[in-house]
């Protein structure tokens, strides 16, 4: 079995099957938010507010922001080998991309538990 | 891949002479809308967090988002999102051998095409036509 360093999971088949499990999760939280969107076309701040701060609304976001980082990284390692050949301009857009991911993260979070 | 001096296999690296099949078209969409996502997460989360800040934040992104230039930018971003998502549902169904002949690539790459144009049209309305 191949295995890479740089890998997010144990091996390419787990990472394969990270993708897409993260990708129906994105897939259902996209299409939730459309809706509530679609549903509600004069938004008022309250509503918007109260539908957010939802228990379950902001578990599902934190889920979500989770799932976009594994599921871009994953993505974004895919792309990472695809083009960059040199190690040493892989590792660094590599670095890039997984540095930006987590930053995305925590501000997330921080939005989420912000307001 | 090494190649030698004895190596005459002819290779052809100008893409504007390649014609890309539309399984393959679709394909290259998919990935370059998932790093165009990647590179727009920072807007989004912008945006979330003007939205959710406070009363006069939420007024003020509604106003910001209503100039042309950056609806426009809003309307790249869900056009984006939607491609990704059908390519993204197709490219799970393939996974899961469906339509996995070169006819069924095909068709699914031409449904995919023409459905995400559509809902890409749709979200465009919504966004500019008022309600
Ligand atoms: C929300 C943020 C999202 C981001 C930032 C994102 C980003 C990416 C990136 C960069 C790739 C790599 C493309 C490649 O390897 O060619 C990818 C692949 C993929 N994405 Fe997404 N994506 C997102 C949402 C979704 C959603 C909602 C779906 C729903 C079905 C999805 C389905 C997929 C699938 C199946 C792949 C694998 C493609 C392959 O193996 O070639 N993605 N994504």
């Amino acid at each position: 079995m191949v295995t890479n360093v740089t890998n997010l999971g144990r091996s390419g088949l787990s990472d394969w099957m990270m993708q897409r499990v993260t990708a129906v999760m994105l897939g259902a939280y996209f299409l939730m938010m459309m809706g509530f969107f679609v549903c509600h076309p004069q938004l008022t701040y309250e509503e918007w507010r109260s539908f957010m701060g939802n228990s379950a609304v902001r578990i599902a976001s934190l889920i979500s922001f989770l799932a976009i980082g594994g599921h871009a990284w994953v993505g974004l390692w895919t792309i990472s080998t695809d083009y960059f050949k040199p190690t040493g301009i892989r590792f660094l857009f590599q670095a890039a991309c997984g540095l930006a991911l987590v930053v995305y993260f925590v501000w997330g979070v921080q939005i989420l538990w912000g307001f | 891949m090494v190649l030698t001096v004895e190596d005459k296999r002819p290779v052809n690296l100008d893409l504007t002479t390649i014609k890309l099949p539309l399984p393959g078209f679709a394909s290259i969409l998919h990935r370059v809308s998932g790093f165009a996502i990647f590179l727009a997460l920072p807007i989004l989360l912008w945006v979330l967090d003007q939205s959710l800040m406070s009363e006069e934040s939420f007024g003020e992104l509604q106003n910001v988002l209503s100039g042309f230039l950056v609806k426009f930018v809003l309307f790249a971003i869900l056009a984006g999102l939607i491609f990704h998502l059908i390519a993204g549902i197709k490219h799970l169904l393939m996974d899961a051998g469906i339509g996995e002949t070169l006819e069924g690539a095909r068709r699914g790459a031409g449904i995919t095409l023409v459905l995400s144009g559509l809902l890409i049209l749709i979200a465009g309305a919504w966004l500019w036509l008022p309600m």
